[in-house]
């Protein structure tokens, strides 16, 4: 367990130094990914499943697919394919590779191995989390729903066109619409986050 | 963690590199606070880690369309190119 703990925090963080010196944003973003499911298997090790899940949907699945898109739609150009043929390169995988291949094989072991005596040291399940969230801090919970509407309404007004600038009033418009989309996804999730922790 | 976050945004001058960065942060505050949680075995910690989590959520969406504005208005990523902003 201590190993598996040790391991998955050492990915974590080679996934961040590595991350944050690359020069190309795309591969930073996938070292980042590959970051964040390790801190992902810490928190699994650590008795904390729940928190686990919502790091791989919520930071890996949701708001890296929102960098994704920002950094797609800032290389949209006459040399966006060439580009992205460089990028796609096959060596540019095997570093990333690598560290989830790590990761991959000490949750095969965790799973395998804890199957039948679950008790991990200090587990705190679903269940307390919801009970803890809906009793004690729900007006925190409210907060957390007003932000978010605040954040919807941010990214929306942001990324709106301006109406003088009639030129590129289409390209504006769908922007805003997918920026929308996205960031309502974060709200439903979120939403639905919170529900699925209600006892 | 914290630490390499806030070295990120001190060092890369790229708007992305800067949210990226504020995202590890963030994660690293959460990573704490669960691992307080899970040392006293209290569910608070996983609770103000979905709060957090909440907040990142928002800030990055909000900052994204702010990059995506900025990027429409000086055709650049660099950080720099924002600071001739006038009100």
């Amino acid at each position: 367990m201590e190993a598996v703990f040790y391991l998955a925090a050492a990915v974590a963080v080679v996934g961040t130094v590595v991350a944050l010196t690359r020069l190309n944003a795309v591969h930073a973003l996938l070292y980042l990914i590959v970051s964040l499911l390790g801190v992902a298997v810490v928190f699994y090790v650590m008795g904390a499943p729940f928190v686990a899940a919502l790091e791989v949907i919520v930071y890996a699945g949701a708001i890296m697919v929102l960098f994704i898109f920002v950094v797609m739609m800032l290389n949209l150009g006459e040399r966006a394919t060439e580009i992205e043929r460089t990028w796609l390169r096959p060596g540019m995988f095997i570093g990333p590779g690598v560290l989830a291949v790590i990761l991959i094989g000490e949750l095969v072991y965790l799973l395998a191995g804890t199957c039948g005596q679950n008790s991990a040291a200090g587990m705190v399940g679903p269940r307390d989390v919801g009970i803890a969230l809906f009793g004690p801090y729900l007006i925190g919970v409210e907060l957390a729903s007003m932000l978010l509407l605040g954040g919807l309404v941010g990214a929306y007004h942001l990324g709106w066109g301006r109406p003088e600038a009639a030129g590129t009033e289409s390209r504006h418009d769908i922007r805003a619409d997918e920026s929308r989309a996205v960031a309502g996804g974060d709200l439903v999730r979120a939403g639905a986050d919170r529900g699925a922790g209600a006892p | 963690m914290f630490a390499l976050g806030l070295i990120g945004v001190l060092v890369r001058r790229n708007i992305i590199f800067i949210l990226i960065s504020l995202e590890v942060m963030l994660n690293a505050a959460g990573l704490a606070f669960v691992v307080a949680g899970a040392r006293w075995g209290q569910a608070d910690g996983q609770v103000m880690f979905i709060f957090i989590l909440v907040m990142a959520a928002a800030e990055v969406s909000v900052g994204l369309a702010l990059v995506l504005r900025l990027y429409h208005q000086f055709k650049s990523l660099d950080a720099d190119a924002a600071s001739e902003m006038r009100g």
